[in-house]
Parts: C-alpha cells; structure tokens; sequence
C-alpha cells in the first residue's frame, strides 16, 4: 500500500494547477442562478478551454479524443479543479459523464466520430431521457414507446427529472420498443435530438425553488433508426454500462468539495454567537464536526483504495454503490449540523449579517435529492445486499 | 500511488488468518475464559508468527516490516477476538526485553487513568505506565489491585488499582509516549475493524441459511439493509484505518495524529453497529450466550475505550479542523 504520488503524477498536478491558475481568472463572471441559457455558453465556453488545454474527457480513450488518464490522474485532476474552483462538468454533465462513455463503449463507429468530438469541444449539450412518472426506483417498467416507421421510430411518451432539457441538443432516451417482451427485454437506447418537432419541456421547481429539470413530453417525435446505439430491445444492458460509469469515480470531485464545505463548517462554528462564546465552544458539536471530518477522511481514503482496485480489475464495480450510499448521509448529517450550528440563522436562505450562513440552508434543501437521485439508497442497499453480500432476492 | 495491498501484504493477511482459524477458533477463543484470556503456548505461537515482532529490524530477531504490516496483522487477531494484552505487548517490542519474541506478555495503564481499572493484570510479567513524561515498566506483582468479578468481556478481565501505581523505570521519554498512544489507538482501530468484518460476515451468513416465512430471511429488506450498511461502514472504516498504517510509515502522505483518529472513530463506530446488528440479525439466538455475536460487541465495547475513546479523537478531529482554519 502507497500513498505516495509518483514523480510523473507529481508533475501532471504542478502542470494542471499553473494552467488553472493561467485560465480561470479568464473565465466571465458566472451567470445568474436560473439563465439557463447562459449557463450552458458559459458552462461550454470552459469545456471549450479545456479542450484545447488537452484536459477535455480526462477518463475518455485518446482514440475518441480524451486525455486517457490514468485513475490516479483523474484523481488528482478533480481534486486541483475542486480545489481551484474551476467549473466542473456542468450542464453537460449527462454528454460528458453518461452518455459520452456509453457511446464510446457501445455506438458505431459513425455514430462515435458524429457526437463524441462535439461533446468534447463544447459544442453539444446532452440531457438524459430515462426516469417516466411510473418508472422511478424500477426504471425498467419504462413505458414511452418508440413505434417502427420505414426507417424512423415514432416516440410518444413522458420523460421526467430530465436535468437541462431546455439547453439540450440530445438526449440520451431509453425508449420501449417491444411492449410484449419481458420488462428488461423490450428498451431501446435512442440518440434523440432536442430540436425535433413534437417535444414540449415543462421545468419542475424543486425543493430550494431551482428549475434545471424538466418534465419532457414527447408527442410523435421522430427518431431515425440509425440513432440507435446497439441492437433493438438491447437498451437495458446499453443503459448499465451508462450506470456503470455513473458510479465509477463520479463522487471524488463532490469529496473535495464536501471536505471544503466541512472546514467551512467548523469555521462558521467559531463565528456563531451563542449567548456566551461561539457555537464551537459546545463540546457536542464541536466533536460532532470533528466526527464528521474522521467519516470524510475515511471515506477520501476509501475512494483511494477503490481506484487502486479499478486500476486492477478494469470496470468500475459494486463499490460506487458504498461511496453513493455513505456520501450522501454523511453530507446530510454535515448539513444538519450546520442547522444546528446556526440555530435560529438557519430562518434564512440568504445569508444573516456577516455570516456565511445561506449556503449551508441551501445545501441542507438540496442535499435531500442525494439519497433520492440517480439509484435512491434503498435500491443501492439493495445492490450491495445482493451483489456483494450474495444475499437473494426478495422475490 | 496504488492504495492497495501488496503481494507480501496478501500473503501476511492470509497467513495469519489461517494460523488464527487453525489456532485460535471460536471454541479455543472461549476456553481462554478460564485462563484470564492468555495462555502462554498460544502466546509463544502468536510471537512464533512475529505478531509481536514485525516492525523489529531483522537484526534483532523481527521481521523488519512496518505500521502498515502490523495494522493488517492486527485486523485478522481482531477477527478472531484473540484475546490478551496483544496492542501493549506488540508496542513493548524494542522496549521490554523479550516482548517481540513473546517471552514476556506485557500490559499497561495510563497513570491517572479515573476508572483504576488494568487488563489482563493477572497474567502480566511487566505493566507499562504511560504519563506525559514518558513510559515507565512496573512489576506487575508490587501493584496492589483486586480483581472484578464480572468482566464486561469475558476474555478481557479487569483489576482495580488501589492506590498509586509504582514509579517504575523509564523506557521511553515524552516525545516516546506520544507516539506510542497513537500506535496503540491505530492497532485497537485495526482490531475493531477486524469485528467490523467479521460480525457481517456472521450476519451474513445466518441470513442466508435462517429460513422464517418459508424463505430465508436474508431475502427480506429489512435485512437486507441492515446488512448492507454493515458492509459499507466496514470498507469506509477500512479505508481510515489502512491509511492510519500507511501515514504512520511514511508521515509525508498526512499527519498521523489525525489518521489515526480518523481510524479509531470510523473504526469503533463499525465494530459497534455491526455488533449489534449482528445480534439483531440473529434474532433469540443472538442474545444468548452460546450463540458468538455477543462476544464480538463486548470486545467492540472495550476496545472502543482503549487508546483513547471516540470522544477523546473527536477532539483530535475538531482541533485538527480548527488548526487548518
């Protein structure tokens, strides 16, 4: 076991912290919260940086144009980026996370050379069309149909939680297509451009009064069928490898991040007034902030660890599950300390006098998503009981 | 960086795991009850597989291994809730003569400790003492003390110290001490992950075999994520307390006062929710005696006050955070 970075490690973060430092104070000032619009020219105007930096698609093959960094150097790249700040993946983060990586392990060739250098270069912004109102937790009884039409497909149906549709130009869509088929056995992975007649997006307003998803309405919109990545009614084992890659290093730029947020937290304590002293001065807290960053510490290691594995075996395996499950009730628990740490300056999303105090509101809100989205932490017990535990399944 | 054991690290682990399967199972674990929790055979066994003497140069008859090493050795003993003074003979090698080669079994007290209280005290050639100024060798025999007669662990007997603990002679200085706490507390962090483990495996296992509803009950959620938490606070207490050995042996990768905290407190969190867990996931049987899953929570319990409790790290924790501010 070795903690230790190598040499050539070393030099790649001394190389990508100088360019950070080089191009961020570039960067125009962020847009405001809810233009959506201009998130994604500024979001894209970054990806178009790093790309030509050389930084773009840091885990992607060098055939599809990505950096094909090792594990490690997507470790570190994520961390200096956090660290320094720099936008992370954005509103394309469905182009760049999902969908990207599963057409690189499943499309055709023509269909890999039309999106992947778009997607890499900033210049198309994908969403996701997976979750429907009556497919949540079982993604598979998905029942927006794609009819076969001469060589089209004719989709009708209902997509929700669909993150950035309003700025999208794809959307990664998984689609029935054989409604007799057992659940699994009858979806489709379609390529389905936003700008097609017959799609309506309705934002959602979420918990903290946000709109970045959407419920998407597709009312005959037509797909050519050469915009299917892998063969008809094969879109389910298309969409694990999706997953696959969701779980994979996904969490280690949110770790730096929380870590952040963690020494903000204990520096907010010790500006909180209680009648006498500081929020810092009550032991239970304070010791509960300091229980936190051992779980965090534990949890970065673990990360470690979990690459180290990977690098090994190749495929990202059960083990995203852990890190999604733990993360997202430990930044719960964070957040509920930090209401408990501001008291009555919790009242306010926007921040109370001199103290930096609306963020952790917000994040308490928002963080609620964390147990619910992208596989609640039911299901992924659920994945951790029966894949690595072999425990059976309850029917 | 490769955060991931070594061949040699592989081949450590699964020796010891099968000396302590073939030596120590659960039957010969709670024969020690009648012995105060050592016999001297076994011992002499455990120092034959240089559990005391890993981090000892060649030179003097150890294996010349590091923290690392012993942390992962450690983890297997606490696996297999072999019982004894095992952390304060192992820190004594190179302090105590014939510690490292298992000829005297070692134990050892902070001096104002409130509770009194000594392990194994019985079985002791030599008792550490540990103040700031450094750590002082007793004999055992000169330490007026009686003995409790119900231990919480039933391998774990405690005396009670009357009066002052002896001066004793001094075998390391102040700077001595300090790091010897925080070897203690990351090989108690690497026992208690050991427990962490084990009692899921234990869960596990019964789940799947205990039929309830004419299926087996490892098949109902309710289960199922009890011990699918159990699992993940072990490998998130894992990756503290390996990392806890690898910044002890190398401290340019992290301070090691907050690895080792980090390690203890993730560590004796998992060892204690997963030995309930298990007692819960065995049902009527857990609560018996003859059934193993309560030993597992009492070790847990006391090994979670050794080298310093969670709430004493958490304090490490909170002025490491506050350092940092």
């Amino acid at each position: 076991m070795d903690l230790r970075y190598t040499e050539s490690e070393e030099r790649f973060r001394q190389t990508l912290r100088a360019w950070l430092a080089a191009a961020l104070p570039q960067l125009a000032p962020e847009p405001a919260p809810h233009d959506w619009p201009a998130r994604r020219a500024w979001d894209t105007d970054w990806q178009r940086r790093l790309f030509d930096a050389g930084y773009a698609g840091i885990n992607w093959p060098t055939e599809y144009g990505g950096r094909g960094a090792t594990l490690t150097e997507q470790l570190i790249y994520l961390e200096e980026t956090t660290l320094a700040r720099a936008p992370y993946v954005g509103v394309n983060f469905v182009g760049l996370l999902h969908a990207g990586p599963t057409l690189i392990a499943e499309a055709t060739d023509e269909q890999k050379h039309r999106h992947l250098p778009r997607i890499l270069r900033g210049e198309e912004v994908w969403c996701q069309g997976f979750s429907e109102p009556e497919a949540g937790s079982d993604l598979a009884s998905l029942r927006c149909r794609a009819v076969r039409d001469g060589d089209e497909y004719v989709v009708t149906g209902q997509k929700i939680w669909t993150s950035f549709a309003q700025v999208a130009d794809y959307a990664e869509m998984l689609v029935r297509t054989d409604p007799d088929a057992p659940k699994h056995k009858g979806i489709s992975w379609l390529i389905l451009p936003m700008d097609a007649p017959g799609i309506e997006i309705r934002p959602l307003r979420t918990i903290v009064g946000s709109t970045e998803f959407s419920e998407v309405f597709f009312d005959g919109v037509r797909v050519p069928v050469d915009n299917r990545v892998g063969a008809e009614n094969d879109g389910w084992r298309v969409t694990m490898v999706t997953l696959g890659f969701e779980r994979g290093t996904g969490f280690i730029s949110d770790l730096v991040d929380t870590n952040r947020l963690l020494g903000d937290l204990a520096a907010l304590a010790r500006k909180v007034r209680r009648r006498s002293g500081t929020a810092w001065d009550d032991g239970a807290l304070r010791r509960e902030i300091g229980r936190l960053q051992a779980e965090m510490d534990a949890l970065w290691a673990m990360t470690k660890r979990n690459l180290a594995q990977a690098e090994r075996r190749g495929v990202p395996g059960p083990a995203g599950s852990v890190v999604k499950l733990y993360y997202a009730d430990l930044y719960q628990r964070l957040t509920d300390v930090a209401m408990r740490v501001l008291d009555r300056a919790s009242l306010s999303m926007d921040d109370v006098g001199d103290l930096p105090s609306g963020l952790f509101v917000h994040e308490r809100l928002r963080s609620t998503s964390f147990t619910i989205a992208a596989g609640s932490s039911q299901i992924q017990r659920n994945i951790i009981a029966e894949r690595i535990l072999g425990l059976p399944k309850e029917r | 960086m490769d955060f991931e054991l070594s061949e040699d690290q592989t081949a450590l682990q699964e020796g010891l795991r099968q000396f302590c399967a073939g030596r120590f199972p659960m039957e010969a674990v709670r024969a020690l009850e009648g012995r105060g929790g050592v016999d001297r055979a076994l011992w002499a066994e455990l120092a034959e597989m240089g559990v005391f003497a890993l981090r000892l140069p060649e030179a003097d008859g150890g294996v010349g291994l590091g923290w690392a090493d012993v942390v992962l050795s450690f983890e297997e003993l606490g696996r297999a809730l072999v019982p004894g003074p095992l952390v304060w003979t192992q820190l004594a090698a190179g302090l105590v003569p014939g510690a490292g080669l298992g000829e005297v079994v070692v134990g050892g007290v902070e001096r104002d400790d409130p509770s009194r209280l000594v392990e194994y005290l019985d079985s002791l050639d030599v008792l550490l003492v540990l103040d700031d100024e450094g750590v002082w060798a007793a004999d055992p025999g000169a330490v007026e003390a009686h003995r409790l007669g119900v231990p919480l662990d039933p391998l774990v007997p405690v005396s009670r110290v009357v009066g002052d603990l002896p001066a004793g002679e001094q075998v390391s200085d102040a700077a001595g001490v300090a790091a010897f706490r925080r070897h203690g507390a990351a090989l108690v962090a690497a026992q208690l992950l050991g427990i962490a483990e084990v009692t899921t495996d234990l869960a596990v296992a019964f789940a799947k075999d205990r039929v309830q509803f004419d299926r087996p009950i490892g098949s109902f959620q309710a289960l199922k994520h009890l011990m699918a938490d159990m699992f993940t606070r072990a490998e998130v207490a894992r990756g503290a307390v390996y990392a806890a050995g690898v910044t002890l042996d190398d401290p340019a990768v992290g301070r090691p006062e907050r690895a080792v905290a980090a390690a203890k407190i993730t560590a004796a969190e998992a060892a204690l929710a997963n030995a309930k867990s298990c007692i819960q996931v065995h049902g009527g049987m857990g609560f018996t005696w003859e059934v193993d899953a309560h030993l597992f929570l009492k070790r847990a319990y006391a090994l979670e006050v050794a080298f310093g409790s969670s709430e004493e790290q958490a304090e490490v924790m909170a002025a490491a955070l506050a350092d940092a501010g």
